[in-house]
């Protein structure tokens, strides 16, 4: 990108690598593997989220809907992961495609009613999270077969699968961000829109796209939610939107659209993660941790705003 | 000499080497409708924004009551009593007009001091808005929103305002640009009785018939350069046209070396309800079209409409004798349209993304492989057209943010041409260019049309049209009042149709 976004995303990674230092010299369980694979599990559903919400913004919108969609593929997931009832790929199935389905009425009401991304994903987060408690008759969804379970809760080699799941999320959305031509439109959508139009761009068509992706991704995170508390909560994932956004902003996505990186964006999630880790470990109350992430992120904006002087 | 209440002596003023204002006198009698008058680009902005403090001359000065000016700040100038009522007029519509009028004066009108000297006197605010607005004789309720104003309304209140503020001198930019000839007639009369009260009035405008209605003195410009100053009753409208378009033109256009071809588009009858009506003209293969007309003729309106920027309500578009309908952009490229917009900015390039995206992105489908990207057909086609063009750029990759209005313009056209269209709209195609590259543009023009591309081209200089054009089509006030060809076309007979 241009060399004050590129200096944004130095920044990010030399914050990051400087506070995993110093972390490391002041307390000997930080960089251990086994912690760092707990640092790891813990930020998944957080960077699943920020990856669906960073292409959102890269357009020029947002999404506050998330935290609720994970509630609602959560819930419906769940409803279809009972032991000996279906095959696991039936809640998947069934998750991913309510997530999908929610981003796509969030594109479909902001393509065609023109109503801003901020207005109409609030709409939708109250409303996801009435269906989480309609289709849960406001009650958990417990009891989940084993294979389910294994998504959120497994190892593979040692390795947690969230891990395994949140590096593969991780390459297929650089790969569409970078090497796709949907990639490219979304982009120029969020960095000149009227422009980007009368360049032959469908921006209605780009903008669907992106918050189905969305969905999807915050579906993943549901899926992921659910397995690992075996139950299918209608409460869960609230606030959820907030740290997704925040990853994405601190890893250099700019709120105004136009740029953006998947790699800001994990590093973003992996700052707070390992920040309330060792905030943990050094016996940091979860009060000040909230301040600190504050900080951080109003720290990445005015970096951002530093940079952008066109 | 004391009758003289503004005097600006020897202002000149460059823009990076180019030069905007060459050496300009203007001397402004107390009470004195004085018009100034140019085509566009001849400096008359350049010149206001000197008078009230928006830009700081290179040299000369600005005389108020024989107190200099140059230098200082909008604020200054305004105190000093200099207002001016812009074209685009700058309200807040969410106000009501007594809080327009006296914005950013509160605390003087409020009248309180000490303690409550923050404290908002609205009453005081309303009553003294009414006072004015009664003296002027115009009747617009204090308490009325902005926003349920009509333009000529708003208008007065502008005016209004700048009374308030003890304005010496009010500058009028195409006043009657947006309003019907009943409320001119209203404003004549409001600018009458501030000479009476000796307000002295610069008044910029195109229309002519109104300059020899209200003007007493004129003054023209031209090419950044004072050409003179003559009372109004010395001149005539063909007198004064000359003066403004006198100028040589110079061997700057390149002539076709290949013979007019078959009719590619054709508009017939196209309307547009308050933008244009009745357009009809076609578009010949190796031709030029030159679109000539004041600003706010509707000419951008036409392309954007032809382009699917906008409807269109009547009317017939054929491509090659096929009628169209292109209700998007992506239709009209498909249909062989390209659109190189006067808004460059706004709709031309995606200012933080490279040269590269920037030029391939109406033509993305030429470069996929798969649902991927196939950056070595990109990258080779980039490079060429760079080549093509003389892209003055520090490589593939860079950003357009960073390149000259020229080369931001040229890289607007790659993109274009790279989604092959067989007509080509170019909407003010130099506009912010310098000279050398306009040059450029120009030889690239004819070489799209000898290539058998049908152009056309908007333009509001008339040496660009006149010089480029194989026929002219005029337009005044959203309808078509001449289709000139080369031979008959001349700067004063363009004028005439487009004050028409």
């Amino acid at each position: 990108m241009n060399r004050f976004s590129k200096f944004g995303q130095y920044g990010i990674f030399l914050a990051f690598a400087l506070i995993c230092l110093v972390l490391a010299l002041s307390t000997p369980k930080f960089f251990t593997i086994s912690n760092l694979l707990i640092i790891g599990n813990q930020v998944s559903i957080n960077a699943l989220l920020a990856f669906g919400v960073t292409f959102v913004i890269i357009t020029g919108g947002i999404d506050l809907s998330l935290g609720s969609m994970v509630a609602v593929t959560g819930v419906a997931a769940a409803s279809f992961a009972h032991p000996d009832t279906y095959p696991l790929v039936v809640p998947l199935l069934v998750g991913l495609g309510a997530g999908s389905a929610m981003g796509a009425f969030n594109g479909l009401v902001i393509t065609k009613s023109k109503v801003p991304p901020f207005i109409v994903t609030l709409g939708t987060m109250t409303i996801g999270r009435g269906l989480a408690l309609i289709l849960s008759k406001g009650r958990p969804v417990s009891n989940l077969s084993d294979e389910f379970n294994f998504i959120g809760g497994g190892n593979i080699a040692g390795i947690p699968f969230p891990i395994i799941i949140l590096l593969i999320a991780f390459a297929v959305c650089s790969v569409v961000l970078n090497k796709t031509i949907l990639g490219r439109y979304m982009y120029a959508v969020g960095g000149n829109e009227p422009a980007a139009r009368a360049s032959g761009i469908r921006v209605s068509r780009v903008k669907m796209w992106v918050y189905t992706i969305c969905g999807l991704l915050s579906a993943l995170g549901g899926i992921l939610l659910t397995s690992r508390i075996t139950t299918g909560q209608p409460n869960a994932g609230a606030g959820f939107e907030l740290d997704a956004i925040a990853a994405a902003i601190i890893g250099g996505t700019s709120t105004s659209g136009g740029t953006g990186t998947m790699t800001g964006t994990l590093i973003g999630a992996l700052l707070i993660g390992v920040i309330s880790n060792s905030l943990d470990l050094l016996n940091v109350t979860s009060y000040y941790q909230q301040v600190v992430m504050g900080v951080i992120i109003i720290g990445a904006v005015v970096l951002d705003g530093v940079g952008k002087k066109d | 000499m004391s009758d003289y209440i503004l005097r600006v002596k020897g202002i000149s003023k460059s823009f990076s080497g180019v030069k905007a204002l060459d050496n300009i006198h203007f001397d402004l009698k107390k009470g004195e409708v004085h018009a100034l008058m140019g085509e566009n680009g001849a400096g008359k902005s350049t010149f206001m924004k000197i008078l009230i403090g928006l830009v700081v001359p290179d040299s000369g000065e600005v005389l108020l009551e024989g107190e200099n000016l140059s230098g200082s700040h909008v604020t200054e100038t305004l105190k000093k009593g200099i207002s001016m009522i812009h074209q685009e007029i700058l309200i807040i519509p969410e106000l009501t007009v007594a809080q327009n009028i006296f914005l950013g004066r509160e605390r003087e009108v409020s009248g309180k001091g000490g303690i409550l000297s923050g404290w908002l006197n609205d009453s005081e605010i309303n009553r003294q808005a009414a006072a004015l607005l009664d003296r002027m004789g115009v009747n617009i309720a204090p308490k009325a929103k902005m926003k349920h104003l009509s333009v000529a309304q708003m208008q007065m209140v502008e005016i209004a305002k700048a009374i308030s503020n003890n304005a010496k001198v009010i500058i009028m930019d195409e006043p009657t640009s947006a309003i019907s000839e009943k409320e001119v007639a209203t404003l004549f009369q409001i600018i009458r009785d501030l000479k009476a009260q000796g307000v002295s009035i610069i008044y910029i405008s195109h229309k002519m018939d109104e300059i020899f209605q209200i003007s007493d003195t004129i003054t023209v410009l031209r090419d950044g350069k004072y050409i003179g100053t003559k009372r109004a009753a010395e001149l005539d409208q063909n007198a004064l046209i000359a003066m403004m378009v006198g100028r040589e033109i110079d061997q700057m256009f390149p002539e076709a070396t290949q013979p007019v071809g078959h009719e590619l588009l054709s508009v017939k009858n196209l309307g547009r309800a308050g933008k244009f009506a009745n357009i009809t003209f076609n578009v010949k293969s190796g031709e030029i079209l030159g679109l000539a007309g004041l600003m706010g003729a509707g000419r951008t309106e036409i392309a954007r409409a032809i382009f699917g920027l906008d409807h269109w309500d009547e009317g017939e578009i054929s491509i090659k004798q096929t009628p169209i309908r292109a209700r998007t952009p992506r239709e009209a490229i498909d249909r062989g349209i390209g659109y190189v917009s006067e808004d460059r900015k706004g709709l031309g390039f995606i200012p933080r993304m490279s040269v590269k995206d920037n030029i391939t992105l109406s033509s993305m489908n030429n470069h996929r492989k798969g649902g991927f990207i196939n950056t070595h057909s990109e990258q080779s086609v980039t490079e060429q057209m760079i080549a093509d063009l003389k892209i003055k750029t520090a490589g593939t990759g860079q950003h357009v943010t960073y390149l000259s209005g020229g080369n931001q313009q040229k890289v607007v056209i790659g993109r274009v041409l790279l989604a092959s269209p067989e007509i080509i709209m170019l909407d003010e195609p130099t506009r912010g260019v310098d000279v050398g590259a306009k040059f450029e543009i120009y030889k690239l023009i004819r070489s799209l049309a000898d290539r058998g591309m049908a152009i056309i081209m908007i333009s509001s200089e008339l040496p660009e049209i006149l010089g480029l054009s194989d026929r002219i089509l005029v337009l005044s006030k959203g309808k078509q009042t001449a289709l000139l060809s080369k031979a008959e076309a001349t700067q004063e007979l363009i004028m005439r149709y487009a004050v028409a």
